[in-house]
Protein backbone atom coordinates (compact mmCIF):
# COMPACT_ATOMS: atom_id res chain seq x y z
CA UNK A 1 0.00 0.00 0.00
CA UNK A 2 1.14 3.27 -1.01
CA UNK A 3 1.76 6.18 1.52
CA UNK A 4 -0.68 8.92 1.22
CA UNK A 5 0.06 12.14 0.35
CA UNK A 6 -2.33 14.14 2.65
CA UNK A 7 0.17 15.63 4.53
CA UNK A 8 0.01 18.27 1.59
CA UNK A 9 -3.36 19.59 2.28
CA UNK A 10 -3.23 18.49 6.18
CA UNK A 11 0.04 20.54 7.31
CA UNK A 12 -1.42 24.03 6.17
CA UNK A 13 -4.78 22.51 7.86
CA UNK A 14 -3.30 22.20 10.91
CA UNK A 15 -1.59 25.52 11.02
CA UNK A 16 -4.02 27.03 10.19
CA UNK A 17 -6.34 25.42 13.33
CA UNK A 18 -3.25 26.63 15.29
CA UNK A 19 -3.98 29.98 13.93
CA UNK A 20 -7.90 29.90 14.00
CA UNK A 21 -7.20 28.93 18.12
CA UNK A 22 -5.25 32.06 18.88
CA UNK A 23 -6.10 34.64 16.15
CA UNK A 24 -10.08 34.46 15.61
CA UNK A 25 -12.03 34.56 19.09
CA UNK A 26 -9.05 37.75 19.72
CA UNK A 27 -10.40 39.28 16.06
CA UNK A 28 -14.36 38.64 16.87
CA UNK A 29 -13.94 40.30 20.54
CA UNK A 30 -11.83 43.35 18.91
CA UNK A 31 -15.00 43.37 16.33
CA UNK A 32 -17.73 43.25 19.10
CA UNK A 33 -15.68 46.00 20.91
CA UNK A 34 -15.63 48.39 17.62
CA UNK A 35 -19.20 47.72 16.75
CA UNK A 36 -19.47 49.06 20.68
CA UNK A 37 -17.21 51.95 20.39
CA UNK A 38 -15.12 50.44 22.88
CA UNK A 39 -11.96 50.26 20.82
CA UNK A 40 -8.49 49.78 22.96
CA UNK A 41 -5.87 52.75 21.89
CA UNK A 42 -3.22 50.56 20.77
CA UNK A 43 -5.49 49.13 18.06
CA UNK A 44 -7.52 52.01 16.60
CA UNK A 45 -8.01 52.74 12.82
CA UNK A 46 -5.19 54.56 12.07
CA UNK A 47 -2.73 51.97 14.00
CA UNK A 48 -3.89 49.20 12.46
CA UNK A 49 -4.17 50.55 8.93
CA UNK A 50 -0.46 51.46 8.99
CA UNK A 51 0.10 48.04 10.51
CA UNK A 52 -1.26 46.69 6.83
CA UNK A 53 0.44 49.39 5.24
CA UNK A 54 3.92 47.51 6.04
CA UNK A 55 5.64 44.78 4.55
CA UNK A 56 5.65 42.39 7.48
CA UNK A 57 2.31 43.69 9.08
CA UNK A 58 0.95 42.30 5.05
CA UNK A 59 2.32 39.09 5.49
CA UNK A 60 1.29 38.13 8.95
CA UNK A 61 -2.25 39.35 7.89
CA UNK A 62 -2.44 37.30 4.67
CA UNK A 63 -0.60 34.07 6.51
CA UNK A 64 -3.81 34.64 9.02
CA UNK A 65 -6.59 34.61 6.56
CA UNK A 66 -5.01 32.30 4.11
CA UNK A 67 -4.14 29.44 6.65
CA UNK A 68 -7.58 29.96 8.49
CA UNK A 69 -9.55 30.06 4.83
CA UNK A 70 -7.72 26.77 4.14
CA UNK A 71 -8.59 25.11 7.31
CA UNK A 72 -12.04 25.76 7.38
CA UNK A 73 -12.45 24.31 3.44
CA UNK A 74 -10.67 21.46 4.90
CA UNK A 75 -12.47 20.99 8.26
CA UNK A 76 -15.43 21.27 6.16
CA UNK A 77 -14.65 18.79 3.65
CA UNK A 78 -13.73 16.14 6.60
CA UNK A 79 -17.16 17.45 8.12
CA UNK A 80 -19.18 16.25 4.69
CA UNK A 81 -16.86 12.83 4.56
CA UNK A 82 -18.16 12.24 8.59
CA UNK A 83 -22.35 12.54 7.41
CA UNK A 84 -21.24 10.31 4.20
CA UNK A 85 -21.00 12.60 1.35
CA UNK A 86 -18.37 10.00 -0.73
CA UNK A 87 -18.07 12.81 -3.29
CA UNK A 88 -14.72 14.06 -1.59
CA UNK A 89 -12.46 15.03 -5.28
CA UNK A 90 -15.83 16.98 -6.15
CA UNK A 91 -16.47 18.25 -2.62
CA UNK A 92 -12.34 18.98 -1.79
CA UNK A 93 -11.91 20.82 -5.40
CA UNK A 94 -14.87 23.41 -4.74
CA UNK A 95 -13.46 24.03 -1.20
CA UNK A 96 -10.15 24.28 -1.93
CA UNK A 97 -10.52 26.47 -4.77
CA UNK A 98 -12.73 28.81 -2.55
CA UNK A 99 -10.10 28.97 0.06
CA UNK A 100 -7.66 29.84 -2.40
CA UNK A 101 -10.13 32.42 -4.12
CA UNK A 102 -10.51 34.14 -0.79
CA UNK A 103 -6.74 33.84 -0.22
CA UNK A 104 -6.05 35.69 -3.64
CA UNK A 105 -8.75 38.37 -2.99
CA UNK A 106 -6.84 39.42 0.70
CA UNK A 107 -3.91 39.72 -1.08
CA UNK A 108 -4.53 42.18 -3.76
CA UNK A 109 -6.22 43.93 -1.14
CA UNK A 110 -3.65 43.85 1.39
CA UNK A 111 -1.28 45.28 -2.03
CA UNK A 112 -3.97 47.80 -2.86
CA UNK A 113 -3.15 49.34 0.97
CA UNK B 1 -9.80 0.33 52.62
CA UNK B 2 -13.25 -0.73 54.45
CA UNK B 3 -16.15 -0.06 52.88
CA UNK B 4 -19.18 0.19 55.21
CA UNK B 5 -21.96 -0.48 52.39
CA UNK B 6 -22.58 -4.00 51.80
CA UNK B 7 -21.04 -5.03 48.78
CA UNK B 8 -23.82 -6.48 46.18
CA UNK B 9 -22.61 -9.35 44.00
CA UNK B 10 -22.91 -10.11 40.39
CA UNK B 11 -26.27 -12.44 39.90
CA UNK B 12 -24.26 -15.83 38.56
CA UNK B 13 -22.66 -15.95 42.16
CA UNK B 14 -25.56 -15.18 44.61
CA UNK B 15 -27.16 -18.61 45.76
CA UNK B 16 -30.51 -19.20 43.24
CA UNK B 17 -29.63 -15.99 41.49
CA UNK B 18 -32.82 -14.32 43.02
CA UNK B 19 -31.66 -14.76 46.91
CA UNK B 20 -29.52 -11.06 46.23
CA UNK B 21 -32.36 -9.04 47.65
CA UNK B 22 -31.06 -9.69 51.50
CA UNK B 23 -27.53 -7.67 50.31
CA UNK B 24 -29.37 -4.33 50.61
CA UNK B 25 -28.11 -1.45 52.42
CA UNK B 26 -29.54 -1.71 55.95
CA UNK B 27 -32.72 0.14 56.51
CA UNK B 28 -34.03 0.31 53.10
CA UNK B 29 -34.97 -1.83 49.70
CA UNK B 30 -32.78 -0.95 46.97
CA UNK B 31 -33.98 -3.33 44.07
CA UNK B 32 -35.98 -2.32 41.09
CA UNK B 33 -37.52 -3.76 38.47
CA UNK B 34 -35.07 -3.39 35.26
CA UNK B 35 -36.39 -3.72 31.80
CA UNK B 36 -34.12 -4.32 28.95
CA UNK B 37 -34.80 -4.67 25.62
CA UNK B 38 -31.83 -6.79 23.86
CA UNK B 39 -31.24 -7.37 20.15
CA UNK B 40 -31.59 -10.89 19.76
CA UNK B 41 -30.43 -13.02 16.64
CA UNK B 42 -29.68 -17.07 16.05
CA UNK B 43 -28.06 -17.49 12.94
CA UNK B 44 -29.59 -21.47 12.75
CA UNK B 45 -33.41 -20.03 12.91
CA UNK B 46 -33.41 -16.21 12.30
CA UNK B 47 -33.30 -14.19 8.92
CA UNK B 48 -33.00 -10.85 11.08
CA UNK B 49 -32.54 -9.94 14.55
CA UNK B 50 -35.26 -8.78 16.44
CA UNK B 51 -35.74 -7.39 19.95
CA UNK B 52 -36.92 -8.66 22.94
CA UNK B 53 -38.12 -7.42 25.80
CA UNK B 54 -36.89 -8.55 29.82
CA UNK B 55 -38.24 -7.26 33.09
CA UNK B 56 -35.78 -8.19 35.47
CA UNK B 57 -35.38 -7.51 39.60
CA UNK B 58 -32.66 -5.84 40.18
CA UNK B 59 -30.22 -4.42 42.80
CA UNK B 60 -29.87 -0.58 42.34
CA UNK B 61 -25.69 -0.59 42.43
CA UNK B 62 -25.68 -3.65 39.19
CA UNK B 63 -24.45 -2.67 35.72
CA UNK B 64 -26.15 -3.53 32.75
CA UNK B 65 -23.86 -7.10 32.93
CA UNK B 66 -24.86 -8.14 35.90
CA UNK B 67 -29.10 -7.57 34.81
CA UNK B 68 -28.14 -9.91 31.77
CA UNK B 69 -26.39 -12.22 33.90
CA UNK B 70 -29.88 -12.70 35.76
CA UNK B 71 -31.47 -12.84 32.88
CA UNK B 72 -29.59 -16.10 31.91
CA UNK B 73 -29.81 -17.11 34.96
CA UNK B 74 -33.39 -17.24 35.72
CA UNK B 75 -35.06 -16.17 32.88
CA UNK B 76 -33.62 -17.07 29.59
CA UNK B 77 -30.69 -19.36 29.08
CA UNK B 78 -30.28 -19.05 25.42
CA UNK B 79 -28.96 -15.37 25.64
CA UNK B 80 -25.41 -15.25 24.18
CA UNK B 81 -23.01 -12.29 25.16
CA UNK B 82 -19.40 -12.19 25.97
CA UNK B 83 -18.15 -11.49 29.65
CA UNK B 84 -15.22 -12.29 31.80
CA UNK B 85 -13.43 -10.19 34.40
CA UNK B 86 -16.81 -8.01 35.35
CA UNK B 87 -13.71 -5.10 36.25
CA UNK B 88 -13.22 -3.45 32.88
CA UNK B 89 -10.26 -5.04 32.42
CA UNK B 90 -10.61 -8.23 30.01
CA UNK B 91 -12.58 -5.69 27.38
CA UNK B 92 -15.08 -8.59 26.53
CA UNK B 93 -18.46 -7.27 27.38
CA UNK B 94 -18.45 -4.01 25.04
CA UNK B 95 -22.04 -3.52 23.40
CA UNK B 96 -24.30 -0.79 22.59
CA UNK B 97 -26.14 0.92 25.51
CA UNK B 98 -28.99 3.20 24.54
CA UNK B 99 -26.53 3.68 21.20
CA UNK B 100 -23.59 3.89 22.83
CA UNK B 101 -20.84 1.63 23.26
CA UNK B 102 -19.99 0.64 26.28
CA UNK B 103 -18.56 -2.12 28.58
CA UNK B 104 -21.91 -3.67 30.01
CA UNK B 105 -19.60 -4.47 33.50
CA UNK B 106 -19.09 -0.55 33.21
CA UNK B 107 -22.34 0.83 32.55
CA UNK B 108 -24.57 1.57 35.67
CA UNK B 109 -28.11 0.70 35.78
CA UNK B 110 -28.63 3.66 38.21
CA UNK B 111 -27.85 5.88 35.13
CA UNK B 112 -30.62 4.97 32.50
CA UNK B 113 -34.25 5.31 32.74
CA UNK B 114 -36.92 3.74 31.27
CA UNK B 115 -35.95 0.76 29.02
CA UNK B 116 -32.44 0.32 28.69
CA UNK B 117 -31.55 -0.86 25.20
CA UNK B 118 -28.97 -3.36 24.72
CA UNK B 119 -27.48 -3.75 20.80
CA UNK B 120 -24.35 -5.71 19.98
CA UNK B 121 -21.34 -3.38 18.99
CA UNK B 122 -21.86 -1.44 15.94
CA UNK B 123 -19.78 -1.84 12.33
CA UNK B 124 -18.82 -5.54 13.32
CA UNK B 125 -20.70 -8.37 12.12
CA UNK B 126 -22.72 -10.19 14.53
CA UNK B 127 -22.71 -13.53 15.61
CA UNK B 128 -25.26 -14.30 17.57
CA UNK B 129 -27.02 -12.36 20.14
CA UNK B 130 -24.81 -9.81 21.80
CA UNK B 131 -21.52 -11.89 20.19
CA UNK B 132 -19.51 -9.69 17.18
CA UNK B 133 -16.95 -11.26 15.49
CA UNK B 134 -13.61 -9.20 15.96
CA UNK B 135 -11.72 -10.75 13.04
CA UNK B 136 -11.50 -7.29 11.03
CA UNK B 137 -9.45 -5.64 14.39
CA UNK B 138 -7.26 -8.71 15.36
CA UNK B 139 -6.57 -8.58 11.32
CA UNK B 140 -5.37 -5.09 11.74
CA UNK B 141 -4.18 -5.17 15.03
CA UNK B 142 -1.35 -7.62 13.47
CA UNK B 143 -0.85 -5.34 10.19
CA UNK B 144 0.88 -2.70 12.71
CA UNK B 145 3.48 -4.78 14.53
CA UNK B 146 2.30 -3.79 17.95
CA UNK B 147 5.61 -5.15 20.02
CA UNK B 148 9.16 -3.85 20.28
CA UNK B 149 11.43 -3.94 17.83
CA UNK B 150 14.23 -3.30 19.35
CA UNK B 151 16.53 -0.72 18.30
CA UNK B 152 19.76 -3.35 18.69
CA UNK B 153 19.31 -7.08 20.01
CA UNK B 154 21.31 -7.48 22.86
CA UNK B 155 21.92 -10.90 24.04
CA UNK B 156 20.84 -12.18 27.29
CA UNK B 157 23.82 -11.47 29.26
CA UNK B 158 23.97 -7.99 28.62
CA UNK B 159 20.94 -7.32 30.51
CA UNK B 160 17.99 -5.40 30.49
CA UNK B 161 16.93 -2.98 28.32
CA UNK B 162 16.56 0.31 30.66
CA UNK B 163 14.02 3.11 30.35
CA UNK B 164 14.19 5.88 32.47
CA UNK B 165 10.61 6.87 34.62
CA UNK B 166 9.89 10.11 32.01
CA UNK B 167 10.43 7.69 28.96
CA UNK B 168 8.06 5.35 30.37
CA UNK B 169 5.63 8.11 30.79
CA UNK B 170 5.68 9.09 27.21
CA UNK B 171 4.12 6.04 26.05
CA UNK B 172 2.19 4.41 29.19
CA UNK B 173 -1.54 6.09 28.97
CA UNK B 174 -1.16 4.70 25.08
CA UNK B 175 -0.34 1.06 26.59
CA UNK B 176 -3.36 0.97 28.18
CA UNK B 177 -5.34 -0.23 26.11
CA UNK B 178 -7.85 -3.59 26.60
CA UNK B 179 -8.98 -3.93 23.17
CA UNK B 180 -12.51 -3.69 23.58
CA UNK B 181 -13.36 -2.32 20.31
CA UNK B 182 -15.73 0.31 21.90
CA UNK B 183 -13.36 2.95 19.41
CA UNK B 184 -14.22 1.15 16.46
CA UNK B 185 -18.00 1.44 16.81
CA UNK B 186 -17.81 4.44 18.24
CA UNK B 187 -15.70 6.01 14.80
CA UNK B 188 -18.12 7.03 11.89
CA UNK B 189 -14.99 6.57 9.63
CA UNK B 190 -14.84 3.03 9.94
CA UNK B 191 -18.16 2.68 9.94
CA UNK B 192 -18.15 4.43 6.85
CA UNK B 193 -14.75 2.79 5.50
CA UNK B 194 -14.18 -0.55 6.88
CA UNK B 195 -10.76 -1.09 5.44
CA UNK B 196 -9.61 1.79 8.07
CA UNK B 197 -7.06 0.72 10.40
CA UNK B 198 -8.96 2.15 13.18
CA UNK B 199 -8.10 3.98 16.48
CA UNK B 200 -7.29 0.99 18.98
CA UNK B 201 -4.38 -0.38 16.30
CA UNK B 202 -3.29 2.87 15.43
CA UNK B 203 -3.17 4.00 19.20
CA UNK B 204 -1.04 0.64 20.33
CA UNK B 205 1.58 0.91 16.82
CA UNK B 206 1.97 5.19 18.53
CA UNK B 207 2.72 3.10 21.91
CA UNK B 208 5.41 1.23 20.27
CA UNK B 209 6.96 4.11 18.04
CA UNK B 210 7.30 6.52 20.92
CA UNK B 211 9.23 3.95 23.06
CA UNK B 212 12.45 4.92 23.55
CA UNK B 213 13.58 1.12 23.07
CA UNK B 214 11.46 0.68 19.66
CA UNK B 215 13.32 1.41 16.81
CA UNK B 216 10.36 -0.45 14.47
CA UNK B 217 8.70 3.01 13.37
CA UNK B 218 9.56 2.74 9.71
CA UNK B 219 8.13 -0.32 9.36
CA UNK B 220 5.04 0.43 11.10
CA UNK B 221 4.92 3.73 8.52
CA UNK B 222 3.99 1.11 6.30
CA UNK B 223 1.17 0.68 7.24
CA UNK B 224 0.19 4.17 8.97
CA UNK B 225 1.13 6.76 6.99
CA UNK B 226 -1.20 5.06 4.37
CA UNK B 227 -4.43 6.64 3.42
CA UNK B 228 -5.70 3.63 5.40
CA UNK B 229 -3.93 4.36 8.14
CA UNK B 230 -4.09 7.22 10.29
CA UNK B 231 -4.74 9.67 6.29
CA UNK B 232 -8.19 8.25 7.07
CA UNK B 233 -9.13 9.58 10.56
CA UNK B 234 -10.73 13.38 10.30
CA UNK B 235 -10.21 14.17 13.95
CA UNK B 236 -14.35 13.87 14.94
CA UNK B 237 -12.77 12.48 18.73
CA UNK B 238 -15.44 9.89 19.71
CA UNK B 239 -12.97 7.17 20.34
CA UNK B 240 -11.47 9.45 23.24
CA UNK B 241 -14.74 9.64 24.46
CA UNK B 242 -15.80 6.25 24.91
CA UNK B 243 -12.65 4.83 25.70
CA UNK B 244 -12.98 3.20 28.91
CA UNK B 245 -9.52 2.96 29.91
CA UNK B 246 -8.85 6.25 29.10
CA UNK B 247 -6.31 6.02 26.22
CA UNK B 248 -6.96 8.99 24.19
CA UNK B 249 -6.34 7.19 20.89
CA UNK B 250 -7.04 10.83 19.02
CA UNK B 251 -4.34 12.36 20.54
CA UNK B 252 -1.79 9.35 19.53
CA UNK B 253 -3.44 9.76 15.67
CA UNK B 254 -2.98 13.22 15.54
CA UNK B 255 0.36 13.04 16.73
CA UNK B 256 0.93 10.52 14.18
CA UNK B 257 -0.08 12.68 11.59
CA UNK B 258 2.06 15.09 12.45
CA UNK B 259 5.00 12.46 12.06
CA UNK B 260 4.36 11.44 8.97
CA UNK B 261 3.63 15.07 7.54
CA UNK B 262 7.20 15.66 9.04
CA UNK B 263 8.13 12.45 6.96
CA UNK B 264 6.81 13.21 3.82
CA UNK B 265 8.46 16.29 3.55
CA UNK B 266 11.79 14.84 4.19
CA UNK B 267 10.86 11.90 1.82
CA UNK B 268 9.33 14.52 -1.14
CA UNK B 269 10.80 18.27 -0.32
CA UNK B 270 14.33 18.00 1.24
CA UNK B 271 16.60 16.92 -1.61
CA UNK B 272 18.60 13.38 -0.32
CA UNK B 273 15.85 12.94 1.94
CA UNK B 274 15.39 8.96 2.50
CA UNK B 275 12.80 7.56 0.55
Amino acid sequence: MAKSHKPVVWFPFAAGGTVIAFFIPVIVLLTLMAALGHVPAGLGYDKLHAFAANGLGKLIIFGVVALSLWSSAHRLRCTFYDFGARADTLVATVLYVGAIVGSLFSAVYLLRI
Amino acid sequence: MSNSLPRSQPPLAAPNGGAVASLGRPGGNNERLVQLEVLRYNPDTDTEAHFQHYEVMCQEEWVVLDALNKIKADIDPTLNYRWSCHMAVCGSCGMMINGEPKLSCHAFLRSYEGVIRVEPLTHFPVERDLVTAPDDFMEKLKRVKPYLIPKETKAVSEGEYKQTPAQLMKFRQYSMCINCMLCYAACPEYGLTPSFIGPAALTLAHRYNIDSRDGGRKERQEVVATHEGVWECTFVGACSEVCPAHVDPASALQQMKITSSIDWIVEHLIPGGKS
